[in-house]
This record gives structure tokens, C-alpha cells and sequence, in this order.
């Protein structure tokens, strides 16, 4: 017999979607995005309205996963020291000492990031891309394995700051939540709020183990066929007159560490075409602008997944 | 009675598309249509546009089958048959102009587009000039354009002439092959036999008075000349026609031998010029040569009177080369017959000539020649396209009355004093001069530049020319007839241009049409020779140029196969496996996307035909593990399984 795809995830994987679905509820491809995120080793962007969880979702993850995790709400008053932390004057020993900010932590969730300045903001995404921090002259490393999972509100809401491009590149995905839809809504309601489930949440894996799944997950295997297809899908990107600029370097490499993720989590040993496809949305939206000024929507995606001949 | 199957409509924005067709095809012919005939077409056609316009019904079959009969009866009482050119011509354009009043389906449309096709190739019988030509070119692009449209749907204008234009020029490096390599018969390029020989003009082989002056009016072009080294002096160009050696009182002709005469002995003098010809067409023999000839062209013959004379007479366009030289000695012996026959002239007439060369009859014969020119050119004569009407005796009415003439009033009158006075004389038509093309360099000789002159034989010396015209208007040699003709003369005005920038014009125009004749109409079975010659294929007859054009055509059409053969056929087995199982997929009704992937195309079967899921999901399990992972030869064959184990069509 062949050995057919197999459909089912692996057994830790399942069983971290299984508990973070139970709360997040309807949320099932949201959820397993942001998983493969982590995975992937990259940092999460949760784009949407206030009150549809994102906050719950980040927070959520961190706790299944076992993280020891912190959280920031980002305002308009808000200076880099605040993340980053700050020396203060030790009048028993007589020096400076180092207060560390919530920088330091395995999970850091930037709540509503783009309600702050551009400078509180890239001290974080400094810290995110080199996984460091620098102040005072002294740069101290930051803890292993450090994950950023900020949420932000669409940016024509009053009183934020849009990332830069440069800036949401170092976002490996971005996603939505939308609404929930009607039965998972009502089961909302039945239950009461999900803050109050977090702290009842208990993590489902053991130290070490997340990072035998991200290298698990970095060693599925892709042929020949699916680079081909995946470099064709980038280079549409570069090609089509739609889009102003295509996805760079990074983000092929971004394209394909997701998609290994989902690969990995949808218990294949192998990606597909169809795993490509799936990551393709929160890999490239954020990192395409329409030639109209806004980011590609899901439609221009869909498009380009379309417009890309596949054998 | 058993129900159709829904019958597909030809889109309504790919009517106006097949009018214009219809439009560009058959409406050049309106020309030379009767004029009821040209009526019916652009009344059907304009119909046909109104009823899309109001989105209308089409006219039931009935009523077209009507206008049919009534047509084609209509072009047989006009054309007494309907077969010939012309009747089917006819027949061609009403088909095509009948045709969108039932076009209902696809097909019909495509009807229309193959009687454009075929319709376009009509027009060569008429016409065969650089504006058909470009007017053909660009009808072919917009039948083309309109095959797409019907095939691709709407699209932007842009696209569809990018895409016709591209089909054509495809079509180029074949178009190429089969214009040189082809081969060609012999005869006119277009047109049935008959069409050739229909309004031709140049010299005839008579002359009359008037009939010169007559063809002057023309500016139509009798030949065109190109010479190897450096063009002679105007004044030295003296192209030779026809001879005329018997004169009946009114008319000079060329006397019926009825032995041959011996070759004529030509020594030449100086230097030869060589050169090649473009005649066109004028249904004589002779090939206007320059005075004399040396070295003929292939299949002609030179003429005991020194013109060149070809086997059959000139029917097409043709291409001759020669050498000639200016300075000669010509038959210095002549046979009794031809010296006798050079001084009859009929009895009685023109007394008062007579008596006038009976004064000169003692003196030597170049006396006598040189004392006819001096009271040519000391009397008052004068030089005219219109010369009053001479009664019975021309000559005498000519020379002492009127003495207002043209060229064939000269030489006439010359030759006559000359025969009078005992010296051998003829008359010899032809043209004169010629002006250059600066565009190209060709030397186009008119109908305008027609002449006549005369030649006396002179023991010792032979024939020799003597232009009496010279002596009465020398500019008309050394400048040419429009110089020499005063104002208000009845010339042609394109011969007369006075207006340089039309000049140039008509130069470039004309440089045009001769690159055109030659290398597109004139291209013969000779011409095609020297052009593969000089592509290094020596002597090539019909079985070598048909291999060599099988080989070419061959090696073209490999090359595009080459080109566009990887985009086609996987050569993967697994891709050519997999493209087999979605195949048989679409029969069944469900079609893979091009940009679906194995495992949600598996899906989505699996929701459309639940029957075939698991086998689907199978086919790509497998598809996926051997391209996508690392599956090897147990699943393509299992791969290939799947497809037969499809259950059959229709269940």
C-alpha cells in the first residue's frame, strides 16, 4: 500500500489545537495559522477590529505552549523603555542597575501596536529581528525562543500609526479574525467571557519539546515540483502589473517555512501546492501593495493563486 | 418529430465584425458590377446592419431563397452564362453579401469568413497594382482579426490586432519559400489568357499621319531602361520599332517578303553599351532596342531592317537585355531587292515633290540628303501636334502650303524626296529620348517620347540615320517633346509636370510600381532563375526547386515544432499520468482547475461525484507522494491504475 497522506496531525499538535479551539471558538484555520507561525519561528501579526480576541488568541498560545509570556498595551505616550526597560540608581549598592522590560520574555504580546509612536515601535521590531537588546551601550541577549505576537487595529482607526513596509516584513504572517459566526457567537454568550477561561489553561508541553516540533516541522520535505511552483507564484507577483512591487527573498523563504508548517501540522511529510496556497494570504497581504495605494486584499490572493498554471 | 439539441447563436457583438468583412471583401468589386448588382449588395448589407441594430429577426428562409433565384437569374441575363470570370465573380459577391442575412449559427459565420478568403483572391483578375495589393493585405488581417474574435471571445481591439498581426507574420518565412522556390509557369501572373491582351497600346504596324501624334497624347510608360555603365547622350537614344518601307500615298508599312532577306551585316564602331529593358506589354514583336543592337536577348531575332524582333508578340510585361552600339556600319551591301523596294513610291502622286527632287536627282546622294534637312531648317516649317488636314497629294501640300508637322509628317515627307531623287530611303518608328528616374535610376521611356525618323543606304556606308525632325525642331532630341512642343500643345499634363514636388512624385511613384512589376508581377520563370542563381542554386528546374522547397518548408515547420512542443506534451510519465486521470475526470464532468492541487481537486470530486472519491483520493495520494514527495515507480503504476479503473462514461 502507498502511504497516503496522512490527514490527522501530529499527536502534540492536535492536541494544542484541540484545547486552543476550545477557546477560540469557529476559529479552527486562525488558530492553526498562528501555531504554524510559531513553528515557523517567525513573529505573528493579528490584524482586526477591537473585541473579535485577538488578545485571547495571542494569549492563549502562549499558555498551551508553555511560554512564559508578557504583555504590552501599546499607547500613544509610550517610549521604547518602557519594552525595553530601564536602569535605575541603586542607592544601597551605588551603581546603576538593569530593570528588564517585558521585552524579556519568551511570548511578548504587543497589544494594538500601531497605537504607538514609530520609535516606541521599532525598538520592538529592532528586538525582533535581531533578538537582542541594546540600551546604554550594553546589549543583552534575549531569552530562547522569543516570540512577538502583536495585534493591531486596521489602520484607518482614529489615532494609529501605520508599520512601515520595512517593518511589517518582519511579521512572517498576518492574520484576521473576522467575526464569529452565529453558533460559535452564541456559544459565546452561553459561556461568558474567554479571559476567564486563560488562567484554568494548563500548558500541553513539556520544556524542549516546542522546539523538537519547529524542527520537525523545518525538515518536511519539498520537491523539485513545489520550489518550481513556488518560485513561479513569487515571480507572479514580481510580474503582474497589479501589484507595486512582487515579494522579496525573505518573503519566499518566509512562503516556504509556512508552508512546511502547515505541511507539518496537517500530518504530511511532504508539502503541497495546497499547503502554499493556504499560508499564502497571511505570508504575502501584508507585504503587497496594490497599485491603489492599500495592501492586497484576499481577492488579489485568490487571484494570483489563479492566474498561476499548476501541473 | 425529435428535439434539437439548443442551437448555439453567433454573438451579437461578432455581427458588425463579419459585416465589415463582407464589406472589405466584396465591395471593390462594385466597379465593375452592374450597377443593380452593386445596389442588391449594399442593400442586403445595410439590412443585415439595420436588423442588428434594432436586434431584429432575420428574414425567413422563404424570402432569401427568393432573392437568391432572383439574383443569380438576374446575373445570367446580364452575363449570358453563369460560369466565366465574371458571372462567377458575381455569383461570389452575391453569396457573400446573402450570407449574413441567414447567419444563425457559428458555422454560418465561418462560411462568411472562408468566402472572404476566397473572395480576396477574386480582385487580382481585375487588378494587380500596389493599392489592391496593400487594400488585400489589410482586408486579410481583418478576416483574420474577425476569426479570432469569433473564437476568443470579446477583447480589447488592441489585443485582437496584435494577435491577427502576429498570425500573419508568422505565415511570412513561408510566404518567402514559396515565392522564390515555387515554380512558375510562363503567362501572366493573374487573370485567365484573354484579360492580357485587352488595352494594350504603343506603335502599330502602320503608319499614318496622326497616328504618331496620336500616341503622343499618352503618358503611359512603354518601357523602362537600365543601363550597366553610363547613360549615352539623349540626342544618341534612338529606340528602334517597326521599318516601314512601302507607301501607298497615305500610309507607310512594312512590305510582305516573300523570300527572306539575308541576315543583316552590322560592324560596329565604337563602344557598346549594355543594358535590360522592361517592355511593357504591346502585343508586337519587335523590342525597341537601341540603335543597333549587338548582343539579343534569348528567343529573338534581329530583323533584315535591324529591329529586333521577339518569337511571339509581346503579351505580358517582360524583362529583355541588350547591347547596343551607337556608332555602326549597316548592311553596307543590300540585296537589289531591298535597294528597289527603298525607292518605289506610287506613281502620279505629289507632282510638284517630284519635280523639286528632280532639281537635286545629279547631285551625290549625301547632297541631295543634306539639301532635303536645309530647307527644313532654313524655310519656315514648324513643329506641331496640330497640323491641318492634307488632301491627296500629302507631300506636296506639306512641303509647299502648310508646312506645319509633326515628327511622322517629316520623316515622311523626307523619305518620299529622298526615293524621288534616286537615293534608297525608309521610314523607321520608335520612341526617342527618355527621361531618368532619379528615385531608381531607371530611364522611363513614354508613349510621349514615340518618333519616326528616316534612313537613307549609302554605298560604302550602309544605312544611315538621318532625323529630319532635328533639323526642323532640334530641341525636340536634345531636350525632349515637352521642350521642343510650344505651350498650349495638347499634351498629356503628366507628361508636361511642371510643379517639382508633383515631378518627384510621379518619379517615386512610378520607382514603386517598377520595383513592383518586377519583383512581384514580372517575377517569371526567367527572372526566377537568375534570383535562385544568384542565391547559388545554378540551373535549377521544377523538380530540384519543389525538393528544395519541401526541405525548407519542412525544416520551418520542425523548427516551430521544437519551439512549441516543450510548452505542450509532459514528458513526465507522472505529469502525463495525472493529466490522463483529470482528462477522464472532465468527461465525467468535473474539471480540474489549472491551479488546483491534487489533494483539494480530490476534495472537490469528492463532493461532485462522491462515486469517484475514494478512487480520486487515491489518484492523488499518489499524484502527490511521486511529485511532490518521494513516492517512486509502486505508485506511478498504481497511479496509471487509476485510470482504468474508472467506471466507464455515463454511469
Amino acid at each position: 500500500m502507498p502511504t497516503m497522506p496522512a490527514t490527522s496531525s501530529p499527536p502534540a499538535v492536535g492536541e494544542i489545537l484541540t484545547a486552543a479551539n476550545a477557546v477560540i471558538l469557529g476559529k479552527p484555520a486562525q488558530t492553526r495559522l498562528a501555531l504554524c507561525c510559531l513553528l515557523a519561528k517567525g513573529h505573528l501579526l493579528i490584524e482586526d477590529l477591537p473585541g473579535v480576541g485577538k488578545t485571547t488568541l495571542a494569549h492563549t498560545l502562549a499558555r498551551l505552549l508553555g511560554f512564559q509570556f508578557a504583555r504590552v498595551q501599546f499607547t500613544s505616550d509610550m517610549l521604547p523603555a518602557d519594552i525595553l526597560g530601564v536602569s535605575i540608581f541603586d542607592r544601597e549598592r551605588g551603581n546603576f542597575r538593569f530593570l528588564p522590560g517585558p521585552v524579556f520574555s519568551q511570548v511578548l504580546l504587543a497589544d494594538e501596536i500601531n497605537r504607538a509612536t514609530p520609535k516606541t515601535q521599532s525598538a520592538l521590531l529592532e528586538a525582533m529581528e535581531e533578538g537582542q537588546v541594546t540600551t546604554e551601550g550594553e546589549t543583552r541577549p534575549l531569552p530562547q525562543p522569543f516570540f512577538v505576537i502583536a495585534t493591531q487595529n486596521p489602520s484607518n482607526q482614529v489615532g494609529t500609526f501605520p508599520l512601515p513596509e520595512s517593518q511589517l516584513d518582519r511579521f512572517l504572517l498576518r492574520i484576521e479574525l473576522g467575526y464569529p459566526d452565529h453558533d460559535a457567537e452564541r456559544s459565546l454568550l452561553e459561556s461568558g467571557g474567554r479571559r476567564a477561561q486563560l488562567p484554568a489553561l494548563s500548558a500541553c508541553l513539556g520544556a524542549g519539546e516546542f522546539a523538537q516540533l519547529q524542527q520537525r516541522a523545518a525538515a518536511i520535505h519539498t520537491s523539485p515540483a513545489l520550489l518550481d511552483y513556488l518560485q513561479l507564484l513569487v515571480e507572479a507577483t514580481r510580474k503582474q502589473p497589479r501589484f507595486v512591487h512582487g515579494l522579496s527573498p525573505r518573503a519566499a523563504l518566509s512562503l516556504l517555512s509556512a508552508a512546511r508548517a502547515w505541511a507539518f501540522t496537517g500530518g504530511r511529510q511532504m508539502v503541497l501546492p495546497e499547503d502554499v496556497q493556504a499560508v499564502l494570504p497571511a505570508v504575502a497581504r501584508h507585504r503587497l501593495r496594490l497599485v491603489s495605494g492599500s495592501h492586497a486584499g484576499a481577492e488579489d490572493i485568490a487571484a494570483l493563486i489563479h492566474s498561476v498554471p499548476l501541473l | 418529430m425529435g428535439t434539437r439539441p439548443p442551437q448555439q447563436l453567433v454573438e451579437h457583438a461578432a455581427v458588425p465584425w463579419l459585416l465589415a468583412v463582407a464589406l472589405a471583401t466584396a465591395g471593390p468589386h462594385a466597379g465593375h458590377l452592374p450597377l443593380w448588382l452593386s445596389l442588391l449588395v449594399g442593400g442586403a448589407l445595410l439590412w443585415r446592419a439595420w436588423l442588428w441594430f434594432q436586434g431584429g429577426q432575420l428574414p425567413p428562409r422563404w424570402s432569401l431563397a427568393l432573392l437568391v433565384i432572383g439574383a443569380v437569374a438576374g446575373i445570367g441575363w446580364q452575363f449570358h452564362s453563369l460560369l466565366g470570370k465574371d458571372a462567377g465573380v458575381a455569383m461570389l459577391v452575391v453569396f457573400m453579401a446573402l450570407k449574413p442575412l441567414e447567419m444563425r449559427s457559428p458555422r454560418d459565420a465561418l462560411v462568411i469568413i472562408m468566402l472572404g478568403y476566397f473572395l480576396l483572391l477574386t480582385h487580382y483578375f481585375y487588378s494587380q497594382s500596389i493599392p489592391t495589393g496593400l487594400w488585400l493585405l489589410t482586408a486579410m488581417a481583418l478576416l483574420t482579426a474577425t476569426l479570432i474574435r469569433l473564437h476568443g471571445g470579446a477583447q480589447p481591439l488592441a489585443a485582437i490586432a496584435r494577435y491577427a498581426g502576429l498570425l500573419l507574420l508568422q505565415a511570412l518565412p513561408f510566404m518567402l519559400i514559396l515565392y522564390l522556390l515555387f515554380p512558375r509557369v510562363a503567362g501572366p501572373l493573374w487573370g485567365l489568357p484573354q484579360d492580357a491582351y485587352a488595352g494594350l497600346s504603343g506603335l502599330s504596324n502602320q503608319m499614318s499621319p496622326g497616328s504618331i501624334s496620336n500616341l503622343i497624347q499618352s503618358g503611359a510608360i512603354a518601357f523602362r531602361s537600365q543601363f550597366v555603365g553610363e547613360l549615352p547622350e539623349k540626342s544618341e537614344l534612338y529606340w528602334r520599332g517597326p521599318v516601314f518601307d512601302a507607301y501607298d500615298g497615305l500610309t507607310w508599312t512594312a512590305r510582305p517578303r516573300n523570300a527572306p532577306l539575308p541576315a543583316p551585316v552590322i560592324e560596329a564602331i565604337g563602344s557598346s553599351h549594355a543594358y535590360s529593358s522592361i517592355l511593357e506589354a504591346h502585343n508586337q514583336r519587335w523590342l525597341l532596342a537601341l540603335d543597333v543592337p549587338t548582343r539579343l536577348p534569348p528567343d529573338s531575332s534581329l530583323a533584315p531592317t535591324l529591329e529586333v524582333l521577339a518569337r511571339e508578340p509581346l503579351r505580358v510585361r517582360s524583362r529583355f537585355s541588350f547591347t547596343s552600339t551607337l556608332d555602326y556600319r549597316a548592311n553596307r551591301s543590300e540585296t537589289s531587292e531591298a535597294l528597289q523596294q527603298a525607292l518605289t513610291l506610287p506613281p502620279k502622286l505629289n507632282p510638284r515633290t517630284r519635280a523639286l527632287a528632280d532639281e537635286w536627282k545629279s547631285r551625290p546622294p549625301e547632297k541631295i540628303a543634306e539639301a532635303a534637312l536645309a530647307m527644313f531648317r532654313n524655310q519656315q516649317f514648324h513643329y506641331t501636334l496640330r497640323p491641318p488636314l492634307l488632301g491627296p497629294d500629302a507631300m506636296d501640300e506639306f512641303l509647299f502650303v502648310a508646312r506645319r508637322g509633326f515628327c511622322e509628317h517629316y520623316a515622311s515627307a523626307f523619305v518620299f524626296l529622298m526615293r524621288a531623287a534616286g537615293v534608297p530611303a525608309r521610314v523607321v518608328a520608335g520612341y526617342q529620348g527618355g527621361e531618368v528616374n532619379p528615385v531608381d535610376g531607371y530611364l522611363t521611356v513614354r508613349q510621349s517620347d514615340a518618333h519616326a525618323w528616316a534612313e537613307i543606304w549609302l554605298a560604302g556606308k550602309g544605312w544611315v540615320r538621318v532625323d529630319p525632325t532635328a533639323a526642323v525642331a532640334p530641341s525636340r532630341i536634345e531636350q525632349g517633346i515637352v521642350a521642343a512642343l510650344p505651350a498650349g500643345e495638347p499634351l498629356p499634363t503628366f507628361v508636361r509636370l511642371d510643379a517639382q514636388w508633383m515631378r518627384q512624385l510621379r518619379n517615386r511613384w512610378e520607382a514603386a510600381n517598377n520595383t513592383w512589376n518586377q519583383w512581384v508581377l514580372g517575377y517569371n520563370p526567367q527572372r526566377q532563375r537568375e534570383v535562385l542563381a544568384r542565391l547559388g542554386l545554378t540551373d535549377p528546374d521544377w523538380r530540384s526547386m519543389s525538393a528544395w522547397l519541401a526541405m525548407l518548408c519542412g525544416v520551418l515547420l520542425l523548427a516551430v515544432m521544437v519551439w512549441t512542443l516543450p510548452k505542450r506534451r509532459p514528458a513526465d510519465p507522472v505529469l502525463r499520468a495525472w493529466k490522463a486521470y483529470c482528462m477522464q475526470l472532465d468527461r465525467r464532468g468535473v474539471r480540474r482547475a489549472e491551479w488546483e492541487g491534487p489533494i483539494a481537486f480530490a476534495q472537490r470530486v469528492a463532493d461532485a461525484r462522491p462515486d469517484l472519491a475514494a478512487l480520486t483520493h487515491e489518484a492523488a495520494g499518489c499524484y502527490a507522494e511521486l511529485r511532490y514527495g518521494r513516492g517512486g515507480g509502486e505508485q506511478l503504476r498504481l497511479l496509471q491504475q487509476c485510470i482504468h479503473r474508472l467506471p466507464p462514461q455515463g454511469t
